[in-house]
Parts: structure tokens; C-alpha cells; sequence
């Protein structure tokens, strides 16, 4: 094992001069070394204020126009520079922490192995945590849906007269529309993590699983936060609007009457569930207020202690390119005089076990590498999924939650498979982002341009020697063509970018001409 | 049928039909570095963490009496250093809010990552590690592991409640990645090495 890598220098050749600068006053430094733990240390682009692009325009069950809103954003070139700078670092960072750990590749196949093991047993597991949990005092509730569950939560909090929350981040709150439903019963949620805090102020969702406000400037922060907590709008500067957050947030944390967290895994064998963060705000959620509720997906169980040790290992090196969280905290029961409630919350995960191309999703354990890799992702920003779970790994996760609403998703995808190469838990996702087009095609979910173009696609990929010609022929057109019958509106693939050149000789004529002969 | 029966029963329906074993998982511990303290004290920096050298003479809780020095209001929760408010007397955790540094003796250490495993019974009130500005360690060298692979085979976490992994202070990168100590919790975090007193128990 290795319990210290090299750094690498500054990133690779996509980082801005600007973020390897020697010189940065605001860089933390330990032993001669910048330290670039938790989730980066990237000088930020210097920046002029440059208006943040909104996310995809919500028309009810309407198919999301993800294209749409990737253009708006993709035409805020300092939002998209950052945007992509930024997640291709933790890439890099993810790289490095892999490079440093000789069983990486047994890590992800162990994960993966105790998932689906896990997965296939879930109805035994559950039952055994519920028991564990109950045994140490836990209270443990159900929920079918996203209603449910927020009716739980909401019976708790009535119970004990709680009119203020505080709470850490939960992609499954989000899923549930919590945050909504609470303001409509009249009690306060106050999320503690700086990147949600950041959202929740704004008014808008997160963007990113691990780090929900990546797609925003520090402008954009400055003007939120001038608006909500009072900060000079003319000061961007990041030490400066955290530490009135982090002042702002304090006194409703002290005066909190409730509060919650998420649960990123839970141990069937102790009836232990887990929470990491970086910033200790789940820590201050759970252990300030007397009342302490988890949220979390039935599909988090894993069997044993000995288990967990994988999922540690591989999360945050995944997720941030550190070793690991800041803290990763143990809840087995409440604490002397508190009192703890587990609220288990299927919404869609069990029906998304029977389907037989893509229950594999259950074992994603959210760390977004799959979203830092992605080159879509990177440059269209998560906002422009309109949906709870962006980026690949949103692909395909949302049209189990609205086949009509998310019919496009899995189309925002080049399938060049770095999303399953990154994997932590090995899901095969840009297979699956390619199943997704099958179905929704076949369950007439999509629209009629692209459904011939899949049609011809199916037809020509079914007949090898069709094929063949095809991508002579297409070779030899894209070679001669003049460029308005390439970059026009019909092919997706020109806009913002140029296609590829052709090769002088397709990869079968090359080697029956060099190989084949030899035979 | 209850909420729980109607999942327990869709879940029974949609279970995948096929063999699945459940996976041995190894220790990952056949190359070791040569002092697990030192190793411990990489990781820690990388992390963000201080890590205090014992002087080789004199008064070993030194490099801790010089950081409190000048703070108003210390919380210790170990027999080596008193501070000068007392942990028993607390009665909510908010009583905590206004201070400036917490001592409290960690459980075990984790070479690897660099972590400290604070539990309940470590800390009395668990928020004191969370609500101080600042959060002093004191790990025992002979209570390192190598890695989590053995971390997660202590039995802190059968025995106790609470338990938690500090890797590091409160850290955030949140704002165009530009990293900050202290986004809700303490601002820092510094682990000096110092064996246990006679007699204590070890967990």
C-alpha cells in the first residue's frame, strides 16, 4: 500500500497558466508543498463578471431540451472554462490518488462484487440492519415514495414541536422535493454545506452530487450572498464569502431545533450507517440539536464493517482525488439524552432492481467521478439536465423516474466510455446510456429525427459489409463535402466544434491490404 | 400492508435471479512502511493537519500549552492538560459555541489516510470536536494501524455510539476550488504523539 503519493506537479496541459501560478497568496501550504486535499486547490481564472447561465427550462412532463440549455451555457465562456477546468482537476487528482494505490483495479472489483452480492440479498440485509438499529436504540421508519417520506420527516418533526432544521446534503432529499415541501409546512431548512448552502440561497438545485455549486463564479457567489447574508457585492473574494457563511450559518446551527443528514452507507451488521463530508457540517447537523433524522436509499446497505473499508477507500479518491473525507462519521445510536431516526426510502429503487439491463445503477455510491470525466458534462454544465442526478450517471438513473420527461438524457453522451472506466463500482454506464436509447426508442419516447437515425444506425451496425461501405463512402464524402452540408443544423455533431478529419483509408481496407494478405 | 412489508415485498418481486457470492476482502497490508508514525504524519499534512514533534527533552505537552497560551477558552477532555471550562459541566451542546480549543485523546490512528478515530466516549460531548475554532489530538504512536482495512477490525465501532474519522480540520474547496480551512468546523487541526498515561485504558 502506499500511504503517500508524489503530487504531480500542477495538473496536465487543460489546466490555465492561471491555476498553477507559484505566486497564489491564497494557497495553503504545508512542508513546501500547496495542499490540494478535500476538493482542490486550483487558483481560480481571474474574471470580469460574466452573468451565470441558468439550467434547462422546465415545461411539466415535456422532454427536457438538454441541448438547449448546454448552448446557454457553452456561450458563457468564462463559466465554461472554469466549469471544465475544474472537474478535469479532480479527474487528474482522482488519477493520481489511483496511480498511488497498487490494488485500485481489486478495490473496484471487490466494491462492485460486495454491491451486487449485497444487492441481490437486499430484502435480507434490510431486515437485519432494521434489527441492529433497532436493538441500539434507532428508530427506523419506511418510506414507498418521495410523499412518504416527507411526511415522515415532517410526523417527526411535528412530534417534537421542530419549526427550524438544520441539514447536510442529500442527493435523496433533493429526489424528494424536501426542501419545497418543508417551506409549504412552515418550518425552516438550513442547508450547512457551503456549495448547498450557496444553491438553497439562490433558489436553484445542485449541480453536482459532490460539489453543487462548481457551475457558479465567485462573482456569482458574491452577488447570491450580497443578496441573502448581507456581503459586500463588490468583494468576490472566496476566503472572504466563506467566512461569512460560515458566520451567517453559525447562529442557526446553535439555535437549530432538529437535525438531519444523509447516509452515504449502512452497515446491515451493526446497524451503523455512515456520512461523509469534507466540511463537518453533517457532524454539527447530527451532534448539536437533540434530534438527529438520516435520510437514506435503501440501496446503501453493504453486510459487514470489513466491507466498509473498500467503500471509504475508493470514495473520496473517486469523488476529489483525496484520500479521504475530512470526516467520516459513525452513527450506531443517539447519543446520551438524544434521539436518533432512520427514514429507509425506496422511491423507484426496488422496481429499478427488477430491470434486468440496468439494476447494476443501484450500486453507484455518488461520488460524481463519472461527472468530472465526462466531456459532456464538463462543458454543459449540471443544471442543464433538469433533473436530480446529472452527468452520466444521470443518464441512467432519471428516465427510471420519467421516461417522457428524460427521453433526451441518454443522448447527451459521446459513448466513449471514460464514465465506466472511472467507476469506483464498476457500473457499466455508457453500455447502459446506449440501452437507455434502445428503450426509449422502442417505448416511442423519443422524438423522430433522432428514432431514424438509430433506425438507419440499427440497420447498417446489423450488416458488416454495409457498414463497410457506409463508412468508406461517409469517409470520402466528409473529405469533399463543402462545410455547409456538414455544420448545419441537422448534425448535432458540428455545432461547437469541428469533425474529425477522415482517415485516407478505412481500418478494414488498411488491414486486409497490410494484414490479410498474409494470412 | 405497512410501507415496510409493500418495499420488503417489491423488492422479493424485482430480486435479479443470479448468483452473487459475497467476495473475501484482503487486508492490503503485505508492504507496510517501515514507521507507521511517519507515515501517519504524510498523510496528516496532505490532509491538512499539523502535526506537533515532541520535544526530545523536557515537558513533552509543550508544543500544545504553547498553541492555547493565548486562547481564552480551552475544553479538555484529557488527564494530561486541563483547560478551564469543563466538559462534565456542560449541559447542551451549544454550551460549547464560544470555544476556542478543544484536547481530546483519539482512539487510534490510521497511517494511511492520516486520520484520528474520535468516539463518543473520547470526546463526552460529541459536537465539542465540531463547534471549537481549534482541535488538538493527542494519539498514542502504539495506537496506529496501517490502513482502514484494520481500522474497520477495532472494535470502537461495535462499542460505540459515535465514532468518527477527522482527517484534517473542516476544509472546503466549494468556491471555484479554491481551498478553505474551517468551512463550518474547526479552522485546525494539529496530533501530537504522546503514549497514554499508566493505566488508562485503551479503549
Amino acid at each position: 500500500m502506499s500511504t503517500a503519493s508524489e503530487p504531480t506537479g500542477r495538473g496536465g496541459a487543460m489546466l490555465h497558466p492561471d491555476l498553477r501560478a507559484g505566486d497564489d497568496s491564497d494557497a495553503i501550504m504545508r512542508d513546501g508543498r500547496r495542499l490540494d486535499h478535500a476538493e482542490g486547490a486550483s487558483k481560480p481564472l481571474q474574471t470580469n463578471p460574466e452573468p451565470q447561465p441558468r439550467g434547462a427550462k422546465i415545461h411539466g412532463n415535456r422532454p427536457v431540451d438538454q441541448a438547449e440549455a448546454a448552448g446557454r451555457f457553452i456561450a458563457a465562456p468564462e463559466h465554461e472554462k472554469m466549469h471544465d477546468e475544474r472537474l478535469w482537476d479532480l479527474r487528474q487528482k482522482r488519477d493520481r490518488e489511483m496511480h498511488g494505490i497498487p490494488e485500485w483495479e481489486e478495490l473496484r472489483s471487490l466494491a462492485s462484487a460486495i454491491k451486487e452480492h449485497t444487492l441481490t440479498h437486499l430484502d435480507l440485509y434490510l431486515d437485519q440492519f432494521e434489527a441492529n438499529a433497532r436493538s441500539n436504540g434507532i428508530h427506523v421508519h419506511w418510506a414507498r415514495d418521495a410523499a412518504e417520506h416527507n411526511q415522515v420527516v415532517h410526523g417527526i418533526l411535528r412530534d417534537h414541536g421542530a419549526k427550524s432544521l438544520i441539514k447536510s446534503k442529500s442527493m435523496l432529499t433533493e429526489e424528494c422535493g424536501f426542501r419545497a415541501y418543508m417551506a409549504s409546512v412552515g418550518i425552516e431548512v438550513i442547508e450547512t454545506d457551503l456549495g448547498e448552502r450557496i444553491q438553497q440561497l439562490d433558489n436553484e438545485d445542485p449541480s453536482h452530487v459532490v460539489v453543487p455549486a462548481v457551475h457558479k463564479l465567485r462573482t456569482d457567489v458574491a452577488e447570491v450572498f450580497s443578496r441573502t447574508i448581507g456581503t459586500d457585492p463588490a468583494n468576490s473574494d472566496v476566503h472572504y464569502l466563506a467566512e461569512a457563511q460560515r458566520e451567517a450559518t453559525r447562529p442557526l446551527i446553535l439555535n437549530a431545533d432538529a437535525g438531519m443528514t444523509g447516509g452515504n452507507f449502512m452497515v446491515a451488521e451493526t446497524g451503523t450507517f455512515v456520512v461523509c463530508t469534507n466540511e463537518g457540517n453533517a457532524d454539527l447537523s447530527a451532534n448539536v440539536p437533540r434530534l438527529h433524522i438520516a435520510s437514506i436509499g435503501i440501496e446503501k446497505i453493504i453486510p459487514r464493517l470489513e466491507h466498509l473499508a473498500v467503500f471509504v477507500r475508493l470514495l473520496s479518491r473517486s469523488a476529489l482525488g483525496s484520500p479521504m473525507t475530512q470526516y467520516t462519521s459513525h452513527f450506531r445510536g443517539p447519543r446520551t439524552g438524544g434521539e436518533m431516526h432512520v427514514v429507509l426510502v425506496d422511491n423507484g429503487r426496488s422496481e429499478r432492481l427488477g430491470l434486468q439491463e440496468f439494476w447494476t445503477s443501484l450500486k453507484c455510491i455518488r461520488c460524481g467521478a463519472c461527472m468530472n470525466t465526462c466531456p459532456v458534462y464538463r462543458r454543459s454544465g449540471g443544471l442543464s439536465y433538469g433533473a436530480t442526478y446529472s452527468g452520466p450517471i444521470g443518464l441512467i438513473i432519471d428516465p427510471t423516474f420519467n421516461k417522457r420527461k428524460y427521453s433526451n438524457l441518454p443522448f447527451a453522451s459521446s459513448l466513449n466510455g471514460s464514465c465506466s472506466n472511472v467507476c469506483p463500482v464498476k457500473i457499466n454506464i455508457h453500455e447502459q446510456i446506449y440501452a437507455w436509447r434502445r428503450v426509449l426508442v422502442e417505448e416511442h419516447e423519443v422524438p423522430l429525427a433522432k428514432k431514424a437515425a438509430m433506425k438507419a444506425a440499427g440497420v447498417l451496425l446489423s450488416r458488416p459489409v454495409a457498414y463497410r461501405a457506409a463508412i468508406a463512402a461517409a469517409d470520402t464524402a466528409l473529405a469533399h463535402l463543402p462545410r455547409f452540408v456538414i455544420y448545419n443544423g441537422l448534425n448535432a455533431w458540428g455545432k461547437h466544434r469541428e469533425v474529425p478529419h477522415p482517415p485516407k483509408q478505412t481500418f478494414h481496407n488498411w488491414y486486409h491490404a497490410n494484414r490479410g494478405a498474409k494470412r | 400492508m405497512s410501507s415496510r412489508d409493500v418495499i420488503l415485498a417489491s423488492i422479493r418481486t424485482n430480486l435479479p435471479c443470479v448468483e452473487r457470492p459475497l467476495p473475501h476482502v484482503p487486508m492490503f497490508d503485505g508492504d507496510p512502511p517501515a514507521s507507521l508514525l511517519s507515515a501517519f504524519k504524510e498523510s496528516l499534512h496532505r490532509m491538512g493537519g499539523v502535526f506537533l514533534d515532541p520535544p526530545t527533552v523536557g515537558d513533552i505537552l509543550e508544543p500544545v500549552r504553547g498553541k492555547i497560551a493565548d486562547a481564552k477558552i480551552v475544553c479538555s477532555t484529557v488527564p494530561e492538560i486541563a483547560g478551564n471550562q469543563d466538559i462534565a459541566s456542560v449541559g447542551v451542546p451549544r454550551d460549547l459555541a464560544d470555544v476556542d480549543f478543544a484536547i481530546v485523546r483519539a482512539s487510534f490512528a490510521v497511517a494511511e489516510t492520516g486520520s484520528v478515530l474520535l468516539s463518543d466516549a473520547d470526546l463526552h460531548v460529541n459536537a465539542v470536536a465540531y463547534l471549537a475554532q481549534h482541535l488538538i489530538v493527542l494519539v498514542d504512536p502504539a495506537d496506529i494501524v496501517v490502513n482502514l482495512h484494520h481500522a474497520y477490525r477495532r472494535p470502537e465501532f461495535r462499542n460505540h455510539h459515535y465514532a468518527s474519522f477527522h482527517t484534517g480540520p473542516s476544509a472546503t474547496a466549494d468556491i471555484e476550488g479554491a481551498l478553505i480551512h474551517g468551512a463550518q468546523g474547526v479552522r485546525s487541526l494539529s496530533v501530537l504523539p504522546v503514549a497514554r498515561a499508566a493505566g488508562k485504558p485503551t479503549s
